[in-house]
């Protein structure tokens, strides 16, 4: 059911582990719903220099965290934000159906940790002002 | 391979195999047939529920050949509810059926107006025969409880809740699925009126199964043809299966004991290890009443499925129920009855011994489990912020 690519990414994940005083983090899924992913980012000349991540979850949640983190990386904040789930089972070479919800969380996950980076930019502004 | 999913599917048995082969081939006619060799087909298909039935206290007209679990149940269930719609429209089972029960009583709710009481189940995953009695109303038609649950192995008071089924006068069925082949089974001291089996659970061939139907019990057939089954489960005869499945219950019968025993050793060894080598793992079902096979656990902070995949990439085979595994978003149902929280129930394995496996098997999982465990804990969130 699931693809090479896929377990070679849930096998071998690129990018696991936590980010110390991270930019920004997103903390997406629920425990009872049995997935949950915190993509870490940190910024530098509003590039994304360095991310990880922590997933409870199963096959797919975990290589789809992988994939993301692997996409991002590198990437300026606005190429990172256009990144989406597509991209994501494009890498993985598919996903099946009942588990494309993992690749959503993934892309939900980037995005909430660019909305967190955004967040406290803002205000470390306000407060320099 | 180390295959630790025997609640799931046994290998056939090659003395079974054997036995089947010639029913295949050269003595492939429809025992339904007038010429001698149909005849001969006859007399096999016949000593095989002669066999069968003795395997299950039964008389050999009590015996339904069905093409395995499922049907069995959904013959008992639709059946009995088509037959005794004019007498009630209430139906009484447990949280943790199968499905083949449950979403047959889905069925009949939807389809012709029946009700269902789903009683709860104590943290074991007992049902109360107290309960029983208390659920039953003057429309209650026909009772369905399991004899032992396939996810848990947890074995349910089956002969109690059938003594109360036949001071009402209500029919009881039992999926006994799990339990044949394990245990012996005496459908007269259980009090049953209905008992459904499958051969594959029990070293058998896959697709066919019987319903223990009680001399005189009302029902009606789900699947209307010929005059096969006394025309309550018509379809010419599955005539190697049957005779597989005969072989598969003189077999479990003969070594039943043995396999007791010596399985009920490799599980009690995989739980003391696991739970001594994993922390934060708790074992479900209960710690008496429950099949000698199975041993289902909850790690918490990891799924089950991600588990599972590890397991598998080193030749372990064993199951989860997790709602990955499940098909759903939603974990086991039957974790859940227990009271376990959804977010704990995630990270559920199943492993259910068979004939074949080793000491050696139990040494090899319980090496590597652990380390599964750690490295996926290393990656969860909730594990790393303790």
């Amino acid at each position: 059911m699931y693809t090479e690519k896929l377990l070679d990414h849930f096998r071998n994940p690129r990018n696991m582990g936590r980010i110390e005083n991270a930019d920004g983090i997103g903390k997406v899924g629920n425990p009872v719903c049995g997935d949950v992913m915190w993509i870490y980012i940190r910024v530098k000349d509003n590039r994304i220099e360095d991310i990880k991540f922590e997933t409870f979850g199963c096959g797919a949640a975990i290589a789809t965290s992988s994939v993301i983190t692997e996409l991002a990386k590198g990437k300026t904040i606005e190429e990172a934000e256009k990144i989406t789930n597509h991209d994501v089972i494009d890498v993985l070479e598919g996903l099946p159906p009942l588990k494309k919800h993992c690749s959503l969380l993934a892309e939900e996950g980037l995005h909430a940790a660019i909305e967190d980076y955004r967040k406290k930019q803002n205000s470390q502004k306000e407060r320099g002002s | 391979m180390i295959y630790l999913d025997h609640n799931a599917t046994t290998p056939c048995a090659p003395e079974v195999v054997e036995e089947m082969k010639r029913w295949h081939t050269e003595m492939f006619f429809n025992p339904s047939s007038i010429y001698s060799p149909s005849q001969e087909a006859r007399k096999a298909v016949e000593d095989a529920r002669g066999k069968i039935a003795r395997f299950l206290d039964a008389l050999p007209a009590e015996i339904i050949f069905t093409s395995g679990g499922t049907e069995s149940n959904n013959i008992a269930l639709t059946g009995t509810a088509l037959a005794m719609r004019n007498k009630g429209n209430h139906i009484i089972t447990s949280l943790i059926e199968h499905h083949a029960v449950l979403n047959t009583c889905k069925f009949l709710e939807k389809q012709f107006g029946f009700q269902t009481t789903y009683l709860p189940v104590d943290r074991y995953g007992i049902v109360d025969p107290g309960d029983v009695r208390k659920a039953i109303t003057e429309k209650t038609i026909l009772i369905s409880i399991m004899a032992a649950n396939n996810e848990i192995g947890t074995i349910e008071p089956i002969e109690e809740i059938g003594k109360i089924a036949r001071e009402y006068n209500i029919t009881f069925h039992c999926d006994g699925v799990q339990i044949a082949g394990k245990l012996p089974v005496s459908v007269k001291k259980l009090n049953v009126d209905f008992f459904s089996i499958s051969a594959h659970k029990f070293y058998g061939p896959k697709g066919i199964g019987a319903l223990y139907a009680r001399k005189g019990v009302r029902f009606r057939p789900i699947t209307y043809g010929g005059h096969q089954e006394k025309g309550l489960r018509p379809g010419t005869e599955n005539v190697p299966a049957i005779i597989g499945m005969a072989k598969a219950c003189e077999i479990a019968k003969n070594s039943m004991f043995e396999d007791a025993s010596r399985e009920k050793i490799l599980r009690d060894e995989l739980e003391k290890r696991l739970v001594e080598k994993i922390p934060e793992i708790q074992v479900n079902g209960h710690p008496e009443k429950r099949l000698y096979n199975t041993s289902n656990i909850c790690v918490k902070y990891v799924e089950g499925e991600s588990m599972l995949l590890h397991l598998d990439f080193e030749g372990i085979c064993a199951s989860s129920g997790s709602a990955c595994t499940s098909g759903s978003l939603e974990p086991s149902h039957v974790l859940l009855a227990l009271g376990i929280t959804p977010e704990i129930a995630h990270g559920s394995l199943r492993f259910s011994l068979g004939r074949e496996n080793t000491m050696a098997d139990i040494e090899k999982v319980s090496e590597l489990l652990p380390k599964i465990v750690e490295n996926l804990r290393k990656m969860s969130p909730f594990w790393n912020k303790k």
